[in-house]
């Protein structure tokens, strides 16, 4: 996904239901609980389905090799046909002869085959007018900024918001949710503009609307502007010219980085952690205007999230990572995957630590949040010792619910502002008069 | 799709490249550009195919032969008593995978290239012919305005 980087190459993510139950439960959340509301619905759905794509066996049937071949071999005859000549004829009689190939071989297929059931794939093959309608276009751009995905990224950027030491304004926090909702929409659609083929033959993101050509290639580019561009002047003239800095650089990163790198080196792992990182930053900025040391810790507790949440769930995706030709550490490096996931859910009890020191938390935060550090570093551990599916699993599924209980722990525990002014006051009052002291 | 449809169709994912096909609509009077918008689209349709139907195989081929060597490295057969396949799990089959995606890497950064240059290429075409549907509708509203 854009800044929560491990949705790259999913379009669904799946959040358990304890996650909307635990959202209910934060009074000062009530526009969060019902956008999860709206998230929990889809994601029931989608687990559903989900759950029934991995307990059929892959309905690309298992045939034999040799028979692939020669089906092969029939196929690339017709290729070579429409490369010759090209007028409408000829590329009508190919998909005629395509699809009695297509039924020859369906009609040849062994007892290897499944046939998906389910009215959703009964329509999925037929053929389809690449027609835009209006009614469906609200659902296919929901599907393209990939919604739900930008609806947890302005989440994390309203607790950097709401973290930050500064009295509450709430046009400015609309503004930088805006802001940071359109950059992301942005982001998630052109990315979804670059993967198409390879998004066609993963599982989880076969359905995207460029794959399925609902949409065209053109019309994602200028929806992703037209978002991009008025959320980015958003942030630099609604709020501030450091958070559209920000925001503008992160789509970069997400875009021209992250995407391209995902199919040449490992290293898109930590670029991508970098992207999910920035929107806390991006929501302290707002409020306060500078980049201090409370918006790179947030930064920095987001940043180590990422890793045991990703390698948790590349962990079981490593077929389709291979095949579709991805660079990923689940795949090329898989002891490093593991020991990468573990290092950070450590990093984070560190982090914790860090944050009263930094005076954004009172003391009680580490305290209280210890229990949950300790509890998903058990489960990394797990995962690096075992390195099996269910580990990896488990500790995916705790990430989904371990960064929102952090996060609201942390503003619970926040250091209040009232007494930071008294302080100030004090030190403000003491230094006066060591001045009326000194002047003669 | 029907004869008398005035757009593309596009069907079901191809069983070996995943890829959906396009059926493109030639419009009678379809300007040069046009076409070559056709075209490209075309092209890129069938190259992708091509690769992706190669490169699917083989992937299949190569991992019916890790797990049939293993299989019979392990002393097993293809299929046991029950008639059903046998598998190899995850963690066994992570050798494969590793080994597969390095051995295609050198042949995943030129397809990328290609693809990113193809998809490029098209969408700006695509841009171009959008501008000049726009300026000819206008052209025409504003003939129709002064009739």
């Amino acid at each position: 996904g854009l800044f929560v980087w491990h949705l790259r190459n999913t379009g669904a993510r799946q959040i358990p239901c304890r996650f909307v139950h635990f959202y209910h439960v934060a009074s000062n959340r009530l526009i969060t609980f019902q956008y999860f509301n709206f998230l929990k619905r889809m994601y029931v759905t989608q687990c559903n389905k989900d759950l029934s794509q991995r307990a059929k066996p892959k309905s690309d049937s298992i045939v034999s090799p040799f028979h692939e071949l020669q089906q092969l071999d029939q196929e690339k005859k017709v290729v070579h046909k429409i490369s010759s000549v090209s007028p409408i004829h000829q590329s009508w009689s190919e998909m005629s002869s395509r699809n009695e190939l297509r039924e020859m071989k369906s009609a040849a297929e062994t007892e290897d085959s499944v046939i998906p059931g389910g009215a959703e794939s009964k329509e999925d093959r037929q053929w389809k007018e690449m027609k835009l309608r209006l009614d469906d276009l609200p659902g296919i751009l929901a599907r393209l900024s990939k919604i739900r995905l930008t609806a947890l990224v302005v989440s994390t950027a309203s607790a950097g918001f709401a973290m930050a030491p500064v009295p509450f304004e709430l046009t400015c926090f609309m503004l930088a949710s805006l802001g940071t909702g359109l950059a992301s929409c942005a982001a998630n659609s052109i990315n979804q503009f670059f993967e198409v083929p390879f998004d066609s033959n993963m599982n989880r993101t076969k359905n995207r609307p460029l794959v399925r050509g609902q949409i065209s290639p053109l019309l994602a580019v200028c929806f992703a502007a037209s978002c991009g561009i008025p959320g980015i002047a958003l942030l630099t003239l609604g709020v501030n010219p450091l958070t559209g800095a920000l925001g503008a650089f992160n789509i970069f990163l997400y875009t021209c980085c992250y995407t391209p790198l995902k199919r040449m080196s490992i290293a898109n792992t930590w670029v991508g952690a970098v992207v999910g990182a920035i929107p806390p930053v991006m929501g302290w900025t707002a409020a306060t205007g500078s980049l201090d040391a409370g918006a790179l810790l947030l930064g920095g507790i987001l940043y180590s999230w990422q890793f045991p949440h990703f390698n948790a769930l590349s962990w079981g995706l490593r077929e389709d990572y291979s095949r579709g030709g991805y660079c990923m550490m689940s795949v090329t490096h898989p002891g490093l995957c593991r020991r990468v996931a573990l290092r950070h859910c450590l990093a984070l009890i560190g982090l914790s630590v860090v944050a009263p020191v930094l005076n954004i938390t009172t003391w009680t935060f580490p305290i209280i949040s210890l229990p949950i550090n300790l509890y998903i570093s058990y489960l990394g551990f797990r995962f690096y010792r075992d390195a099996d599916r269910s580990s990896s699993r488990k500790l995916f599924f705790c990430s989904l619910w371990h960064l929102p209980m952090l996060l609201l722990v942390m503003f619970t525990c926040k250091k209040s502002v009232l007494e930071k002014e008294d302080k100030g006051k004090l030190h403000g009052g003491s230094n006066e008069m060591a001045v009326e002291i000194r002047l003669p | 799709p029907p004869a008398h449809s005035h757009s593309d169709w596009i069907g079901p994912p191809d069983k070996l490249s995943n890829l959906r096909p396009v059926i493109f609509y030639v419009p009678p009077e379809e300007s040069a550009l046009e076409r070559r918008l056709r075209e490209a689209r075309q092209e890129a349709q069938a190259s992708n195919q091509r690769f992706w139907a190669r490169h699917n195989r083989a992937f299949r081929q190569e991992k019916e032969e890790f797990i049939y060597s293993r299989l019979k490295a392990k002393g097993l057969e293809m299929r046991d008593e029950s008639g059903q396949k046998a598998t190899l799990n995850a963690e066994e089959m992570a050798d494969f995978y590793k080994d597969f995606l390095s051995k295609n890497f050198k042949k995943h950064l030129q397809y990328n290239r290609d693809w990113y240059k193809q998809n490029f290429r098209i969408t700006f075409l695509m841009g171009q012919v959008a501008l000049v549907r726009a300026l000819r509708w206008l052209r025409r509203r504003k003939k129709n305005v002064e009739q």
